[in-house]
């Protein structure tokens, strides 16, 4: 179909791209540079000097720490219960056809269509309505909602790669509903609810939006980032924790792309 | 030998059931598929809408209340009063603010994007492809706040954007567009130049994906065919290749528009004090307790969100998500 093989770009063409991407880089190696800058009250560059030491005055800060864990435990749960409604989903919706079928979709994408501060606060004012106090519980009740997407999508993806007559051919052969699952289903969709969870948890982890309305006084790390944001106590901590949270999310997207990668419609596409 | 073998083990052609529960269950789901398919859904469905329908009517119920001026409590009785106070001059401004720098980031994070999406749709190939790919994702899956810290160091007076123009002997530049009214400020980092450049940096991602799935299924041969019949590279650029690739792009810019719609950390940490419809939504919700006053103005991106999808969909844009 192509006759451009071998083809080589314009030169215009090129630098655009090359600007464009760089573009979308550079900052983010920035916040590597100051995690080790001396300079505590500003945000000068290029940096005075060069320090290992606010690694350790971030090691031994509690405050991290309780964010770190909540934030972990949230992920933890918001992913679990994604991954349950979303497998669940994913298999009705591909293995049958039904009335409502679209609809169905549109429900489970809904959450991360829409602006997060729409289901931010019509979570709140529906914990208002109904009078439920703030809890570790909202905070998951909220995640997993836009969680459930991530997973649904990896796994609609490999179903519909699957065939249907291999749970046939397991049927057939004597295996009954719960055997097949387990030794057919289950391992054909491994790698992509793998992906899928992964990519939840770094969903989870991250977000902001729709948590700032459903935690109350409890902070996740992105509510502790927000705060020295928007009040700095101690600059240098931020940009180390900032630096911890670029590779903490960076892991689990490296290992999802590579887990997808071959041919798959892709794991994070339209987060 | 296998002749005596089967016929000395006869197997019937309908086993019988494994017996126990489980064998009882796994029969029954078989002879049911209808009852599987409900448990399955049961779970996701209720989950969502519960918890999200439930709340966005929720949501929806209490922009019809209002909000008793003098007690500060909440009146529940149907009214359109709190409807009627969007349209207060300062609201009105708000709302314009907001949809104004929307449209203005979609159209920058668009021009940005077709170039790179272009690449690598069209010239990028076996490793230089999932460069290209890994390239857009990592900045769109990294953190969200971390990115926008990462332009406050940037902006900052004292920031390398402002060491970098100096070296450059372009600080004159920088000091004229500041000295402008509306874009200038009193340094990028509070100034609604900054605002738009964060945003567009945040949601550039959004763009790029869609425009290059659009890009991937236009054929080479049509763009050659163009210069083929003496087309110069922006003739057919105009009327082959920007055509074509409408859809994705459109497409994207549901994704730029609505996000920046409903962002109000961005505005917040990098811009005036002037609001944005988030952080109006943030503010009455919050500090001024109005909860009517909020509902009724996150429904203003919902409707405007709805046209937008319904003028997208009759481009054809979701044929390209």
């Amino acid at each position: 179909m192509r006759s451009d093989r071998g083809q080589s770009a314009p030169l215009g063409l090129k630098i655009a791209a090359a600007c464009g991407l760089l573009f979308l880089h550079l900052p983010i190696l920035l916040i590597f540079v100051y995690a080790f800058t001396t300079e505590e009250k500003s945000f000068v560059w290029p940096p005075p000097g060069l320090t290992t030491q606010w690694f350790a005055v971030t090691w031994n800060r509690p405050d991290v720490w309780e964010a770190l864990s909540l934030s972990v435990r949230v992920a933890a749960i918001s992913t679990a219960i994604a991954l349950v409604l979303g497998t669940l989903c994913a298999a009705a919706v591909s293995q049958t056809r039904f009335f409502g079928r679209e609809a169905i979709s549109l429900l489970v994408i809904l959450p991360i269509a829409l602006p997060g501060i729409i289901t931010g606060i019509a979570l709140r004012s529906a914990f208002a309505l109904a009078d439920i106090p703030f809890s570790f519980w909202t905070i998951v009740l909220g995640h997993a909602t836009f969680c459930v997407v991530v997973v649904y999508n990896n796994a609609v993806a490999r179903f519909r790669r699957t065939s249907g007559s291999m749970i046939e051919a397991s049927m057939d052969l004597g295996a009954d509903g719960f055997q097949t699952f387990r030794h057919v289903v289950l391992p054909n969709i491994a790698t992509a609810l793998l992906a899928g969870g992964m990519l939840a948890f770094a969903l989870s982890f991250d977000e902001v939006i729709v948590t700032t309305f459903t935690a109350g006084q409890q902070q996740t790390v992105p509510i502790w980032m927000l705060e020295e944001l928007i009040r700095p106590r101690q600059r240098p901590v931020t940009n180390v924790v900032a630096m911890v949270v670029v590779l903490v999310t960076l892991l689990p997207i490296l290992f999802a792309y590579y887990l997808t990668r071959d041919g798959d419609q892709i794991a994070g596409s339209g987060k | 030998m296998t002749v005596a073998a089967l016929s000395s083990n006869p197997t019937p052609a309908i086993l019988p059931g494994s017996g126990g529960m489980r064998g009882a269950l796994s029969d029954l789901f078989w002879r049911r598929p209808k009852l599987l398919l409900l448990l399955m859904l049961a779970p996701p469905v209720l989950w969502l809408g519960i918890v999200y329908i439930g709340s966005l009517f929720a949501l929806l119920l209490q922009s019809f209340f209002s909000i008793d001026e003098f007690s500060g409590l909440i009146n529940r009785e149907f009214t359109l009063k709190t409807y009627g106070d969007l349209l207060q001059a300062a609201n009105l401004d708000i709302i314009l603010r907001t949809v104004t720098m929307a449209a203005l980031v979609t159209l920058a994070s668009a021009i940005i994007a077709f170039p790179i999406a272009y690449y690598a749709a069209r010239y990028a190939r076996g490793r230089w492809k999932a460069l290209f790919y890994l390239g857009v994702m990592l900045p769109l899956w990294s953190s969200y706040l971390v990115k926008i810290y990462a332009w406050k160091l940037i902006l900052a007076k004292e920031g390398i954007l402002t060491w970098l123009l100096a070296k450059l002997n372009l600080l004159w530049l920088l000091d004229a567009w500041l000295a402008l009214p509306i874009v200038g400020g009193n340094s990028l980092s509070v100034s609604f130049t900054g605002t738009f450049i964060v945003f567009v940096y945040v949601w550039l991602p959004f763009m790029i994906l869609p425009v290059q799935a659009a890009l991937e299924r236009v054929p080479g041969n049509l763009v050659e065919a163009s210069s083929d019949l003496g087309a110069s590279p922006g003739q057919t650029f105009r009327n082959v290749l920007f055509p074509l690739a409408l859809p994705g792009i459109v497409a994207g810019s549901i994704f730029t528009f609505s996000l920046t719609l409903g962002d109000y950390i961005i505005p917040q940490i990098i811009g005036t004090s002037r609001l944005f419809i988030g952080q109006a939504v943030y503010s009455q919700q919050g500090t001024a307790g109005n909860i009517p006053l909020a509902a009724a103005f996150t429904v203003v991106p919902i409707v405007i969100m709805g046209f937008y999808l319904w003028g997208a969909k009759r481009m054809g844009a979701f044929d390209a998500l």
